[in-house]
């Protein structure tokens, strides 16, 4: 019983908390490729930046989540979506739809996006120095110790607050974009647009609309995934170099170029294992990524089999 | 007021000009045909009527309006459907989403020309779920003018919609060809079959090298002992 429970605390909890990250990162990274054909280096520095707003509007209305019952972060959140997917569509306006514009090959748009990932990091280190600091600025992270009912068994399930959170909005991410793609006009002009770009604007598409309607989820989506990386480890300036390699995979494994990628990508990261301490401890981040890449990949086929 | 008209005009894909002086009249409800060899600029000329080639001299004109360099989805809402020659289906989603995708602009019809196009494409309708990418060339061929149609276009572009089809399968496309254009949809098509698509031409266009070779009416070009010998092989 108790290599069950410590299964439980190791592989099943701390891997679906990093594979939901990964995940809801993946799903703005895929869609983003599926649409305008380029891997966006800048998305985890998207996400660091949703955290970064949560942190100071947290900072600035600490008491606002006592009311709900909820954690301050998460109460600011959606505000930090709209910063968030706004600063997405601005990106896009400024730095790569210039650049679409002069019909650049996609290595361009990698490159810049790598541009736009330095700036990011710049401005926010500029305002949050290097440390790392907590979201939970008034308020406490709530950690569950569920007692298992069996004799002999010495541990406890532990869950926190945070990860319980993670595990909604995931499901509430993924459902949502299901039935966005599958059901309305806009999602399905999306998927049509990953098809045949030149089809989809023959058929009366708005493409330049398409495109900043996927801004818009990526960039909203990008800031749930670092607001909840954030609460669940603690903020830095630098957490992209922790998560973008691992969000890649996630949306390669998926199948990279399709938006319903994203969600295969999901389950995959789901069945994948023992993330959440290496995210914690890993000190070299950037060193260790490539091989993490390839053990992601090759965990998916055991995972499959 | 025609349809469609074309003046003098100019026009390639950035470097040099496929097209050097194309001229074309087309009137409301007529059955307008491109023929000639390949390369000729077919496809380009009707490339250039949809906004998707900078047209650099000339004009086009729709109603009698100038709409040479307008975006493809003003001209969709000017009445427009084009059904490209290549890639003319979105391959992963189902017939009926491709459907819906022709309509993007108006929403309101969706259900109403969802009915009529299975009513005329009965082949459609049972493969309904199924996604565009797993279909025949001709049924492919159904669903992408079919998309077009969505719209409820006043002037409708195909380009060689029979291409590699039996002559079962062409001749049905020829068919629903002559149905749409009976319903007051004018239509600008580039054939291979020339012969064939010259029969059910009002106006037919001879291209050569960018220019027009011939215009006269589908019978006329037919009888012409020059047209046949040099682009209808005898
Ligand atoms: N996307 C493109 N970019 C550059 N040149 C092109 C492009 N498409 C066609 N061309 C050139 O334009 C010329 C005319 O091509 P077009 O496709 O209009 O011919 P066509 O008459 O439709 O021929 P076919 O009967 O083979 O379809 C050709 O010389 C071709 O090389
Ligand atoms: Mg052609």
């Amino acid at each position: 019983m108790n290599e069950l429970v410590f299964f439980i605390n190791n592989v099943i909890i701390s891997g679906s908390v990093t594979g939901s990250i990964y995940a809801i990162g993946a799903i703005g990274v895929t869609l983003i490729f599926s649409i305008m054909r380029f891997a966006h280096f800048a998305h985890a520095d998207m996400m660091t930046f949703g955290a970064f707003m949560v942190l100071l509007l947290t900072a600035a209305f600490p008491a606002a989540g006592a009311s709900f019952g909820i954690p301050t972060a998460l109460v600011m959140l959606p505000l930090a979506m709209v910063i968030t997917a706004a600063l997405a569509v601005g990106i896009d306006k400024v730095f790569y739809k210039p650049l679409r514009a002069h019909g650049v090959k996609p290595i361009v748009l990698v490159i810049g996006s790598l541009g736009v990932t330095l700036m990011l990091q710049g401005l926010i280190r500029l305002f949050a120095g290097t440390g790392g600091q907590s979201l939970y600025v008034d308020d406490r992270k709530e950690i569950f110790r569920l007692a298992v009912p069996f004799e002999g068994v010495r541990a406890p399930i532990v869950i926190t607050e945070p990860q319980i959170y993670l595990f909604i909005l995931t499901l509430i991410a993924v459902v949502a974009l299901h039935l966005f793609l599958s059901r309305s006009r806009l999602g399905k002009a999306m998927r049509a647009m990953s098809d045949n770009p030149e089809l989809a604007q023959a058929s009366g598409i708005n493409t330049q609309m398409i495109v900043a309607v996927t801004w818009v989820i990526a960039g909203g989506l990008a800031a749930i995934a670092g607001t909840l990386l954030a609460l669940d480890v603690t903020f830095k300036p630098d957490l992209s170099f922790f998560i973008l390699l691992p969000i890649f995979a996630a949306a390669i494994v998926g199948g990279v170029g399709h938006p319903y990628g994203a969600i295969a990508g999901v389950c995959s990261r789901l069945c994948r294992n023992p993330g959440g301490i290496q995210l914690e401890h890993s000190t070299t981040p950037l060193s260790g990524q490539p091989a993490r890449l390839v053990r992601t990949a090759q965990q998916f086929g055991v995972c499959e089999q | 007021m025609p349809l469609l008209e074309a003046r003098d005009v100019h026009g390639g894909y950035g470097g040099m000009n496929i097209l050097n002086g194309v001229n074309m009249l087309l009137e409301a409800d007529q059955v307008g045909v491109i023929v000639g060899p390949n390369g000729a600029g077919k496809s380009t000329m009707l490339k250039a009527v949809f906004g998707l080639l900078h047209v650099n001299q000339g004009d086009i004109l729709l109603h009698g309006e100038p709409i040479q360099n307008l975006a493809p989805n003003k001209l969709v809402q000017r009445g427009m459907g084009f059904v490209p020659q290549e890639k003319n289906v979105f391959p992963s989603l189902s017939v009926e989403e491709n459907l819906e995708m022709g309509a993007f602009l108006k929403p309101a019809n969706v259900k109403r020309m969802l009915t009529k196009v299975y009513e005329f494409f009965p082949p459609l309708a049972e493969k309904r779920r199924q996604p565009a990418g797993e279909l025949s060339g001709g049924q492919r061929q159904m669903v992408a003018m079919g998309r077009a149609l969505m719209a409820e276009p006043t002037l409708l572009l195909l380009d060689e919609p029979t291409a590699g089809l039996s002559p079962l399968y062409m001749n049905e496309i020829f068919d629903r060809v002559k149905e749409i254009n009976a319903a007051g949809v004018g239509i600008l098509m580039v054939e291979q079959n020339a012969k064939q698509a010259l029969a059910i031409a009002d106006k037919g266009f001879v291209l050569a090298a960018g220019q027009n070779r011939f215009t006269d009416t589908g019978a006329a070009l037919l009888a012409d002992p020059d047209v046949a010998k040099s682009f209808l092989g005898g």
